[in-house]
């Protein structure tokens, strides 16, 4: 059965080309760069040229380009080094809807004595930038909102939120681990200070990411122990993965309107015809600005790991921010968040679609899906009800 | 992603038993919409109202609580009302090969709403359970706010199923799977009920060879303690094993922290119970 993958938002295919620029970095050109003889010299080369290509993608420098091991590491890295460089601050806002990489850092920043204001959202996935206005202090070291949400895919106005924190003289970090590649970034007329970026969410490898830091923005290392990355990366790099990353974002920025033209078109089709065919069901964040790419749509009185589980045997791969396949036994924190209502938070599945999607996978979905739920209805005593009614 | 059995998969793709019975003797129905996973059963009696002649479930929930109801309404089919009274949480995750601990909690659904549907149809008052927000008075204290159960209910899980830690008690009931915030209340109910087992033959206390002994302790210090401490920032290391003495340093947040002094003690107590009762743990400086 061959697979359709559309659970991008949670990794994504190594692109063919991307492989290719990397692959003669592993056994042939295996140098370290920071050797003195040819053969490190010129991995080094084809980092520095990596280092461009990123850059370029985000409108930033070459030298705000630090390279990291993953998004998470970027997110800590951003955090903790704007706490170090401001002791006597004791404030951290971020929101409820964050990533585990930057909510579980904030909230264990609690029982070391920081006040950590979470903005809520609305039922759409918005922020109010007012409650930011209000959270704000002089005693805020640091704010970190994400740019785009994995789950919904509601994009915050990073802009906006960063005028009003630049306003306080607090650092301003975002995780934009979804939104790079998906739509445009212009670092250089930008507010924010640090943004992350994760490599195997844009068709490069898993093990790499970069942490863009702002020229003159104050900075504390996390590792430490090399003069890698200008002493603000301590660590051999994983050159093979820079160089992948590199090509991934020179594609990237080739693959931009596509993804918001064709990509868009097919999310938004899919989501106009499940919402046409399945009765009882509505879109999380449909009224917020949200990425091409990604559709959470919740149906009622069913559960997300057993529409999981039956997508699964149709070869379809989506995710669910529901209860039962994380582990937890919630609804995922951001459908929380939201307020969702609790006849469909735990029916809540995400289809996140990339350039590789076709509108044969997407027809194969709204073939496959319909079924699915009303026979997991058939099953449920309230789907029941429904049906009868 | 399939962590279930063959057998688990094969019940829930093809559930056996959904439906209703119109003219059912016994209906007894647990959990909510809320909860995230509910279960309606129907069971048929013959005509001396002793044995089952059918059964029929309705289900919301994941892969294994439909699995689980399923397989339910399989097994007490042709059962007389007491012999489907006696059918454990544990025969129904037998009946599938098994369920992924944290998944134990849709058998011990199923069990519920079979000992719902059997002591209501007895004019019994409702079982110490539940789950529902929706039923009946529940005798005792509710301690799990999020998933609405009583300590009665969690102490009857708890005995049952042997459990002694609270993650377990999460896995088989939910308690403590949402805000947490029941937690303490869930381990104070573990101790009481560990208390009032009667030396159920004290935990078999083998003889260990003393390298046995140590790579039980190293076991349980990487498997169970370290990756707590982790979870705060903490850490320790193993400094030396002399017989049943443990020395410990600790590293990272719990170096001088005001309550290494219980952490020490919380390690002392899982080795205690792990692996020998007579273990002394010393912290040293490292
Ligand atoms: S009260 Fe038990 S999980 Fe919230």
């Amino acid at each position: 059965m061959k697979e359709i993958y559309l659970d991008n938002n949670a990794t994504t295919k190594v692109d063919e080309a991307v492989f290719e620029e990397m692959r003669p970095y592993l056994c042939e050109l295996y140098g370290n760069p920071s050797s003195m003889h040819f053969f490190g010299g010129q991995v080094q080369k084809k980092v520095d040229e990596a280092r461009k290509r990123v850059a370029a993608l985000l409108g930033a420098d070459p030298s705000e380009i630090i390279f990291t091991a993953c998004g998470t590491e970027s997110d800590n890295t951003a955090i903790r080094s704007a706490l170090e460089t401001f002791p006597e601050k004791r404030h951290v806002i971020t929101t409820r809807v964050e990533h585990p990489a930057v909510l579980t850092l904030c909230r264990g920043l609690t029982k070391k004595g920081y006040r950590v204001t979470e903005l809520g959202v609305d039922g759409a996935g918005r922020i109010d930038l007012d409650e930011l206005r209000n959270a704000i202090d002089d005693d805020t070291a640091i704010v970190s909102v994400m740019w785009a949400n994995n789950e919904t895919g509601v994009v915050f106005p990073i802009e906006e939120i960063g005028a009003i924190v630049k306003e306080r003289g607090a650092l301003f970090h975002t995780d934009a681990v979804q939104a790079v590649g998906k739509i445009p970034l212009n670092m250089a007329a930008s507010t924010v200070d640090m943004l992350s970026l994760s490599g195997h969410k844009l068709h490069a490898p898993k093990g790499i990411g970069i942490l863009y830091l702002r020229k003159g923005t104050p900075f504390r290392p996390f590792l430490v122990g090399g003069h890698q990355e200008r002493s603000r990366r301590a660590g051999t790099e994983n050159t093979a993965a820079i160089i992948a990353l590199g090509k991934a974002c020179q594609t990237a920025a080739e693959w931009l309107e596509d993804e918001n033209t064709r990509v868009l078109g097919m999310r938004d089709r899919l989501e106009k015809e499940l919402l046409s065919i399945i009765p009882h069901s509505r879109i999380n964040g449909g009224g917020a600005v949200r990425l091409p790419n990604t559709l959470s749509i919740a149906f009622e009185f069913v559960e997300g790991e057993a529409i999981l589980l039956l997508l699964s045997e149709k070869g379809i791969c989506a995710s669910s921010g529901s209860a039962c396949t994380s582990g937890s036994l919630e609804p995922s924190h951001v459908l929380r968040a939201m307020g969702v209502p609790f006849t469909c938070a735990h029916g809540s599945i995400r289809f996140s679609l990339s350039r590789f999607t076709s509108e044969d996978e997407i027809d194969a979905v709204i073939r496959e899906l319909p079924p699915i739920i009303l026979r997991l209805r058939q099953i449920s005593p309230f789907g029941r009800e429904l049906l009868k009614g | 992603m399939w962590d279930y059995t063959d057998k688990v998969k094969e019940h829930f793709l093809n559930p056996r038993n959904v439906g209703d019975i119109p003219d059912a003797d016994a209906v007894g129905e647990v959990g909510s919409l809320a909860c995230g996973d509910a279960l309606k059963l129907f069971i048929k009696l013959d005509d001396a109202k002793e044995r089952i002649v059918n059964a029929t479930f309705q289900t919301f929930g994941c892969g294994s609580a439909i699995a689980s109801s399923s397989a339910l309404t399989e097994m007490i089919k042709g059962k007389t009302l007491d012999e489907a009274l006696a059918v454990t949480n544990q025969e129904i995750a037998d009946f599938l090969g098994g369920l992924p601990e944290e998944k134990m909690h849709c058998s011990v659904m199923g069990q519920e709403a079979l000992e719902l549907a059997i002591v209501t149809y007895r004019g019994g008052p409702a079982p110490v359970h539940s789950h529902d927000h929706l039923h009946g008075e529940q005798e005792g204290e509710v301690v799990c706010k999020c998933f609405g159960l009583t300590d009665g209910f969690l102490r009857k899980v708890i005995e049952q199923n042997r459990l002694h830690t609270a993650e377990q008690v999460t896995h088989f009931t939910k308690a403590g799977g949402a805000c947490g915030g029941c937690i303490p209340k869930i381990k104070d109910i573990i101790a009481q009920v560990l208390g009032e087992q009667p030396a159920v033959a004290p935990k078999k206390q083998e003889k260990l060879t003393n390298l046995r002994k140590m790579q039980l302790i190293q076991e349980v210090l990487e498997n169970e303690v370290r990756p707590q401490l982790w979870a705060d920032g903490g850490d320790l290391e193993l400094v030396d094993i002399a017989g049943s003495i443990v020395q410990i340093a600790f590293r990272k947040a719990c170096a001088g922290c005001h309550s290494s002094g219980h952490t020490a003690k919380f390690v002392e107590q899982k080795l205690r119970d792990m692996v020998s009762s007579d273990i002394v743990v010393e912290e040293v400086e490292g």
